[in-house]
């Protein structure tokens, strides 16, 4: 007999979480928590100026210090080839400042003692002295002739423009242009934002000079890149380093990049032959590691008057900081922000970005976001509620006129992606219907005639998630596989490892029902173990929604490999021939005589005790995975709002959420997942930026200035679901961590915008503060968020 | 703090002057000769070993770091450790007896509260301190009573529902 699936913990089970038996007893193992013998402390000096030049460190006051052990420079660094490390788009970054600083918050020295209280009171004696160079604080400013040269360590860089890239076709989209009846324009920034991960980022550095071997723990998202990473940097040969990813509290895309800190507790364990822990502070995180978005937006779409879109012209310019540390795909200069509009049948479109730098933190990370389509689609949605408005059409009309239609996949989308399913306007039915759509219409124009300012915002967009394909998809060459080992032990008992690593996304829990689903070994009979670079096998790990999609199919096909096996062991304790056994969940059986069978977990012990002649004994395997495609959710989002005129304070009174991510391995956490994608949607919305003065003093240092939502203010989210398994993926999952983050920001904008409507009010810059909404709806007039330049007068 | 193996660094300032202070944590009395600027937070994860408080913020705004001082839910991050001095104190390892969970522990995981698990232990705590104050809270008790712990995976919808199971088998309707 079959065993019951979801009994046995598999695909569509709701799942309670391995992971959370720790976690709620307070017995998770996070950096900060491990402690090893004789280990010391390390604090970072920041810098307090945007931009300066060093003209002189003095750290005898901090060597004074009983229990300071050591003080780094960049001069110290610079003298081991070590002041400056590459970053992950092909540029560099600082590791210990040696001429000027280029932000604030940029590393200057570090110290090491014999505790953090010591090594703060170290921090605190070392006496720079910085002579004040002009800030650049926005794209403008770099660009204007005459603009200081922020990166004038690199031979052959006379401005601050880091690239100008292109993508679709421009001369087919002029055309477009030049056919349309109507040409909609619209512009905004979206704001420099921080995932902030409520852990900050840490590292324990232990070289043994011994068997001359490092070993870190370490706040990586993604290990086996840190290793990489960590032998071309530090000239150490890859098979002597062991990084050890333990829990992590949150990453969200902070926890991808290499920082400055890890870099310097290696070589303090080494040359001190210590094990050095580098907790970073709050500030620290906020100020100085991978922030997201900082991009300006704009661009038009060329319209037929019933409706049809013809073609899209967009152009972005982002603000990267002093150094181009983005973490995103090789071949795509701004991220995947050419994955706009691929859910609507736009016949032609053409981009072009530009990159600058500037005296702010360096970055960015794609923030709980597959590499920038969360920009992407915050323009695509925006644009579009922009054109329904200009043409004068219901904003869910115009998407139904211009939404991919199920029968046309798979589908082109207008920069070149391939989408091959999905169901949107029935998604967007159900938002439609689950909201009361045109009832809130209905009260929306009564409460108009009382004063009253309600909105409904719209938001429906497909993104790419799963990097990659390796035909399109490498980080500094490196193609984007994972991979999965299972070992199946003699007692029908398992242990899963793969190159991915959780951070509270639920990998212990989601992985062991994957396998469950194609073994039947009950989920909790599995182990699933992570972040490990001396055990896991090789991961680009966890981030751009890209887990489920490519490591979770290598647990698929590891998973294959062993019944595959299996079957062969299953014929031969059965005497019968191969092509004779036939599978049902958990068991082999003869075809035509379903009681003669055997179970996977007989099996797994003949592997060890009664293998058919000439066959290998054992029952593991590993296998690498290398996507066809991405996959691709969709999401419908709509918000419904209410607009205080007297203080501009809005509120939600609903958020309905419609998402399609294929088939769901376990509902319970998908739903989690798309929760909090929601509130940090929410968040960049309302209140969550990090924003700059005309000195380059970063507003939003700590969580006073950086407000982050709370229980109170967050709304309550109703969630709806369509399932279009996707056609590629083993198990037919898509990507859905950050779908909700992703679509959820331009429902809100668009439901405030729609509020306002009647005052002409074309754009407010995120986030929807309450004087920016406040002064919008006085005079009329757009708002916009771009950081203020210092003038003569000042 | 000191035991009878612990070593002490050669490079100690003897001009510091330490304190010993008393914590009844979890129900057992323990004893640490500590600096007066050590804060509580430390005194707990570094000193007594119980690494189930965290540190986030250092401002006292995220909560991570939320255990009972008589009580009284506190952000031990800003609470030096010898005000805690001749005082009781809970946190997260204090919650569970061995074999049994609290009510909020087990409605963390059963209404999938939690994620990354970093904000959970202050968040929990915080609960406790609203359900022993009252077991049957509304919706909007619950939020505003947790409104100073930060979580940034869950988006709090499963957390309240956390609570409000918790209360409901403290109150025996569960």
């Amino acid at each position: 007999m079959a065993l019951d699936e979801v009994k046995i913990g598999g695909l569509g089970a709701s799942r309670k979480r391995v992971e959370d038996n720790r976690f709620i007893r307070g017995k998770g193992n996070y950096v900060d928590d491990v402690v090893l013998p004789g280990m010391l402390y390390m604090e970072i000096l920041r810098s307090p100026l945007a931009h300066a030049k060093i003209n002189s460190i003095d750290t005898s006051a901090a060597y004074a210090i009983p229990g300071v052990r050591m003080v780094m420079t960049g001069e110290m660094m610079a003298a081991r080839n070590l002041a400056w490390m590459p970053t992950l788009s092909y540029d560099t970054q600082a590791v210990l400042a040696t001429d000027k600083v280029r932000f604030q918050g940029q590393e200057v020295c570090a110290v090491i003692a014999d505790d953090p209280y010591i090594a703060r009171d170290g921090v605190e004696a070392i006496v720079v002295d910085y002579e004040p160079l002009p800030p650049i604080v926005n794209p403008e400013q770099a660009k204007a002739p005459g603009a200081p040269l922020i990166r004038n360590d690199k031979v052959g860089q006379n401005n601050n423009v880091i690239f100008d890239w292109e993508v679709g076709d421009r001369a087919s989209t002029d055309r477009a242009f030049a056919e349309a009846d109507k040409v909609s324009e619209i512009a905004m920034h979206y704001p420099r934002s921080h995932p902030s991960p409520i852990e900050a980022c840490g590292s324990i550095a232990d070289y043994d000079r011994s068997t001359s071997k490092l070993t870190v723990y370490m706040t990586t998202q993604a290990p086996h890149i840190i290793r990489a990473a960590v032998s071309l940097v530090a000239e150490i040969p890859e098979h002597m380093i062991r990084i050890i990813s333990p829990d992590l509290g949150g990453g969200f895309g902070n926890k991808v990049p290499v920082y400055p800190g890890y870099v310097m507790s290696i070589l303090a364990s080494i040359l001190l032959e210590k094990p050095v822990k580098w907790i970073e502070d709050k500030t620290g995180n906020l100020i100085s590691t991978g922030f997201g978005r900082d991009v300006y937006l704009k661009g038009q779409m060329a319209l037929r008057n019933d409706g049809k879109i013809l073609g899209v012209r967009m152009h972005t310019d982002s603000d990267h900081g002093a150094f181009f540390a983005d973490a995103q795909p090789s071949k795509f200069k701004i991220g995947l922000m050419h994955s706009a509009f691929a859910c609507y049948d736009v016949p032609t479109a053409h981009l072009t970005a530009q990159g600058v730098y500037t005296n702010k933190a360096p970055g960015g990370v794609a923030y709980r976001c597959s590499f920038r389509v969360t920009e992407a689609m915050y323009f695509q949605e925006r644009m579009v509620q922009a054109a329904a408005d200009d043409l004068g059409m219901d904003q869910a009309e115009f998407r139904r006129v211009n939404l991919v239609k199920d029968d046309d996949f798979p589908k082109r989308t207008p920069f070149g992606f391939l989408t091959d399913s999905g169901q949107y306007g029935k998604c967007l039915q159900i938002g439609l219907d689950a909201i009361g759509y045109d009832d809130f219409k209905k009260e929306q124009e009564e409460a108009r005639k009382r004063g009253r300012l309600l909105g409904i915002g719209i938001s429906t967009m497909t993104e790419p998630l799963g990097a990659g394909n390796s035909r399109e998809y490498d980080i500094l060459g490196i193609k984007m596989f994972d991979s999965a080992e299972l070992r199946v032990h003699m007692t029908g008992k398992a242990i899963l490892r793969t190159g991915a690593k959780t951070q509270g996304q639920g990998h212990e829990t989601t992985w062991a029902q994957i396998v469950a689903h194609e073994l039947g070994i009950p989920a909790e009979d599995i182990v699933v173990e992570e972040g490990d670079t001396d055990t896991a096998p090789f991961g680009m790990g966890t981030y751009a929604s890209r887990s489920t999609p490519v490591a979770g199919a290598a647990v698929s096909m590891v998973s294959r490999k062993i019944r595959a096996k299996a079957r062969k062991i299953a014929a031969h304790l059965l005497e019968v021939s191969d092509e004779d056994i036939e599978w049902e969940l958990g068991r082999f059986y003869v075809r035509g005589a379903q009681d003669r069978g055997v179970t996977i977990q007989e099996c797994a012990m003949a592997a060890y005790s009664n293998v058919p002649d000439g066959m290998e004994p054992g029952l593991e395997n590993n296998a690498y995975y290398d996507p066809p495609n991405l996959t691709w959710p969709f999401a419908c989002y709509i918000a419904t709002v209410e607009v205080d005129p007297e203080t501009g304070v809005w509120d939600v009174l609903r958020l309905v959420a419609v998402d399609d991510c294929g088939v769901r391995i376990n509902p319970m956490i998908v739903e989690g997942q798309i929760m909090g994608g929601l509130t940090e949607a929410y968040a960049m919305a309302n209140m969550q930026f990090i924003t700059f003065d005309e000195d380059g003093n970063c507003v939003g240092s700590n969580y006073m200035d950086y407000l982050l939502p709370t229980a109170w203010e967050t709304p309550g989210f109703e969630l709806h679901e369509v399932v279009t398994p996707c056609p590629h993926h083993p198990i037919g999952a898509k990507g859905i961590g950050e779908c909700a983050t992703v679509g959820g920001p331009a429902a809100f904008v668009n439901a405030v915008m729609d509020a306002l409507k009647h005052t002409g009010v074309r754009n407010i810059d995120m986030p929807l503060l309450p004087d920016r909404v406040y002064e919008a709806a006085q005079t009329g007039s757009d708002i916009s968020g771009m950081p203020p330049v210092k003038t003569a007068d000042d | 703090m000191t035991s009878l193996f612990e070593e002490v660094p050669v490079s100690t300032d003897d001009n510091i002057s330490t304190t010993r202070v008393e914590v009844n944590v979890n129900g057992e009395r323990r004893a640490a000769q500590i600096e007066p600027r050590l804060l509580l937070a430390h005194l707990l994860r570094n000193g007594f070993k119980l690494t189930g408080t965290h540190t986030g913020c250092d401002t006292t705004n995220c909560g991570a770091c939320t255990v009972l001082l008589d009580g009284e839910p506190v952000k031990s991050c800003t609470v030096f450790a010898v005000q805690a001095n001749g005082h009781d104190v809970t946190t997260v390892e204090g919650l569970a007896s061995s074999e049994q969970l609290h009510p909020v522990q087990e409605g963390f995981k059963d209404e999938h509260g939690l994620q990354c698990g970093f904000c959970t232990p202050g968040m929990m705590l915080s609960a406790v301190a609203l359900l022993n104050e009252n077991d049957d809270p509304t919706e909007d008790e619950v939020r505003w009573a947790l409104s100073g712990n930060l979580c940034r995976c869950t988006g709090y919808q499963n957390i309240v529902k956390a609570v409000l199971w918790a209360g409901a088998k403290m109150r025996g309707d569960a």
